[in-house]
């Protein structure tokens, strides 16, 4: 059995339980154990890209070590978690300036500089599960169901840092769909961004975004729509105006699995 | 033109902006266009020419969603997303210049929005 050092997030603790409680029971069932750091605190939810910002980057740096110190690669499954992780990890192992002034805060026993492997979700089922293994594994799977991947902005790019597909082609969740046994949708919108954190003070921007992105799917004869994102998932059910359902991946995963009772008949 | 200012948004960006051929790619493809006032590719010309004052006082620096689209799509290299970052940061690491406080946040609020986009929000709008 892997071991994998996990990391929720604040959301995920909250608003997006179904995310996390479906992460946890169908990486057991694929025979990874899922170990949560004794105590972490929330990313920020943004990764601030300027050079000179360090202690909005020392959750991320903290979160790392934790994994370094337990020895485990890192895995998280909340794409903006994930942004922020990985980018953190990218930049304390890139630019010295930086990881010397959070390792001259931090204190730790060991200097920092980047050691932890970082996995999204996805990314541990496709390189560490197997998407066959998985398909081996499906019970009730998708059948008949065109199912439209959500990638939006966070959880490919910047392809340079991020390293998890091709940010213009992708294929990760389609592959995905196709081992749970549903019919993957191409759309135009499908690594466009919702409108994020905007909602909060523009409403009607986050309303365009996210209509464009449900109506683009909707379009190429989408059943549904999957994100690995809590506020994706909000934009696109708040927001859009259109009654395409939406899922977090792990929830249908764990119903291909059989881990969990049908909701979306 | 404000030297320092200039010198302090290239440092914090990182970004060398005598990259940027003005090719317009960034602005075509931001999912925030029609919200800027000032468009990725003129962040990029008018901090080169130190005409920074504008774009703090400008609500484009709210607008950008942080989509990472202009960066992964500019041929050169530039990332105009981290030249909107240091401008805005520019501004809210003035004193008494956050762009969004605790207390409108009760407002803002419904009972499905996640904690992602406050902390979000926070991160972005406020020191
Ligand atoms: S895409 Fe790049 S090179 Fe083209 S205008 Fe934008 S910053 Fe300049
Ligand atoms: S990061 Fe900002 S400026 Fe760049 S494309 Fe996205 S919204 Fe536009």
């Amino acid at each position: 059995m892997e071991t994998f050092t996990y990391y929720p997030g604040c959301t995920l603790r909250t608003k997006a339980k179904d995310l996390d409680s479906y992460a946890r029971s169908c990486a057991q069932a694929l025979g990874i154990a899922l170990e949560e750091p004794s105590d972490w605190q929330c990313c920020g939810g943004a990764y601030t890209t300027a050079k000179d910002e360090i202690a909005t980057k020392l959750s991320a740096v903290r979160t790392l070590n934790a994994a370094k110190q337990a020895g485990n690669p890192l895995v998280t499954v909340c794409s903006a978690c994930h942004n922020v992780i990985k980018q953190t990890n990218y930049d304390i192992s890139n630019d010295e300036d930086m990881a010397s002034k959070v390792n001259n805060y931090l204190k730790l026993d060991e200097a920092y500089t980047g050691e932890t492997t970082v996995y999204h979700y996805l990314e541990m089922l496709r390189d560490v599960v197997g998407f066959d293994n998985i398909k081996a594994k499906v019970v009730k799977p998708f059948k008949g169901k065109k199912i439209a991947a959500y990638y939006g902005c966070l959880l490919l790019r910047p392809a340079k840092v991020l390293a998890m597909d091709d940010p213009e082609n992708p294929v990760i969740m389609e592959n995905f769909i196709k081992a749970i046994g549903g019919t993957p949708v191409i759309y135009a919108q499908r690594n466009e961004c919702c409108g994020g954190y905007v909602t909060l003070e523009d409403k009607a921007q986050a309303q365009k975004r996210s209509s464009n992105v449900m109506n683009s799917a909707a379009d190429m004869g989408a059943d549904m729509i999957i994100t690995a994102c809590p506020l994706c998932l909000y934009n696109l059910k708040k927001n859009s105006g259109s009654d395409l359902p939406v899922y977090y991946f792990t929830e249908l995963l764990a119903e291909a699995l059989g881990l969990k009772e049908d909701t979306n008949e | 033109m404000n030297k320092n200012l200039k010198e302090q948004v290239l440092r914090s960006s990182g970004v060398n902006v005598l990259k940027c051929m003005r090719c317009g790619k960034c602005s075509g493809t931001c999912p925030s266009y029609d919200e800027m006032e000032y468009h990725p590719h003129q962040f990029v010309y008018m901090v080169e020419k130190g005409d920074i004052e504008t774009l703090m006082k400008s609500d484009s620096i709210y607008k950008c969603l942080t989509c990472f689209a202009c960066v992964e799509r500019c041929p050169r290299g530039v990332e105009p997303a981290k030249v909107v970052e240091a401008v805005r940061l520019a501004t809210v690491r003035q004193q008494g210049n956050n762009h969004l406080s605790p207390v409108q946040i009760p407002d803002m609020l419904d009972d499905d929005l996640p904690q992602q986009a406050i902390v979000t929000a926070f991160r972005k709008y406020a020191k």
